[in-house]
């Protein structure tokens, strides 16, 4: 197994204008490798909500991508905080602690987390002060 | 159905007039929660809601909607405008709220 394809995205904190250009460029990337559609598609919706995620309750941080030759395409979104306090009430349909700006835009429906966890083969979540960090996996030929 | 077609025959305003609307709609999908758009919209649908923002062109963008349908005339920024262009993403004004759009919808056999 080797990396075919490696990339990282910076993401900002409150940047609600620039919020999802991450995400495109990763669906963009993984079409022009050729991978399926629908894999493609539940990538970006992963993608979006981690993504999403970061500029409203982080305080910003770093997407990485990488693809394998053997089809494995892995997503880490590092945030450098201020953490989920409770991850299992973070990961309960309908709970959510966006703020106000947040939920004006349609945002803060409760349904990032439990999305991601769906339309992905993979989700790992960790969580302390520090930061939090997603580990997502998509398996193309299963 | 395509878009031309639903433009023909509701007389709702496209706020992207240059664009293509040629493409096929597959149905439609009713929402302002972008993660609720995001994990129930299906491609090739229009989306019918309220939410005028930037946010709007990246889900549509993402989840790969025939068309962003903007309901109870609701504003449309300019910059949307602009972004949806830069993106060959269609905005559609019906000017109905999302209920008589849906239905609208409904009737046309969407």
């Amino acid at each position: 197994m080797s990396v075919i394809l490696h990339k990282e995205f910076e993401v900002i904190k409150d940047d609600y204008i620039g919020a999802g250009r991450a995400s495109s460029e990763i669906k963009s990337i993984l079409g022009s490798v050729g991978i399926p559609p629908k894999i493609m598609r539940n990538v970006a919706v992963a993608s979006y909500e981690a993504e999403i995620n970061m500029v409203i309750h982080a305080t910003g941080g770093i997407i990485t991508l990488d693809v394998t030759d053997d089809g494995v395409i892995k997503l880490v979104f590092h945030d450098n905080g201020p953490g989920i306090p409770d991850i299992k009430k973070a990961l309960t349909p309908g709970f959510s602690t966006a703020n106000e700006k947040a939920r004006s835009l349609g945002f803060g429906a409760g349904m990032g987390l439990p999305n991601i966890r769906r339309v992905t083969d993979e989700f790992d979540i960790q969580s302390s002060e520090d930061g939090t960090i997603i580990n997502l996996t998509f398996y193309v030929n299963e | 159905m395509t878009l031309k077609e639903l433009l023909d025959q509701t007389g709702w305003k496209l706020a992207t007039p240059n664009l293509d609307t040629s493409k096929e709609i597959s149905g439609a999908y009713c929402g302002d929660l972008l993660s609720w758009v995001m994990g129930n919209g299906d491609s090739n649908q229009v989306w019918i809601t309220v939410q005028g923002h930037l946010n709007v062109i990246a889900v549509a963008l993402l989840r790969e909607f025939s068309a962003v349908i903007i309901a109870d005339n609701a504003a449309i920024p300019e910059e949307m405008i602009e972004k949806a262009n830069e993106e060959n993403l269609v905005l559609i004004e019906s000017g109905l709220p999302s209920y008589e759009t849906a239905k609208k919808l409904v009737e046309l056999g969407v």
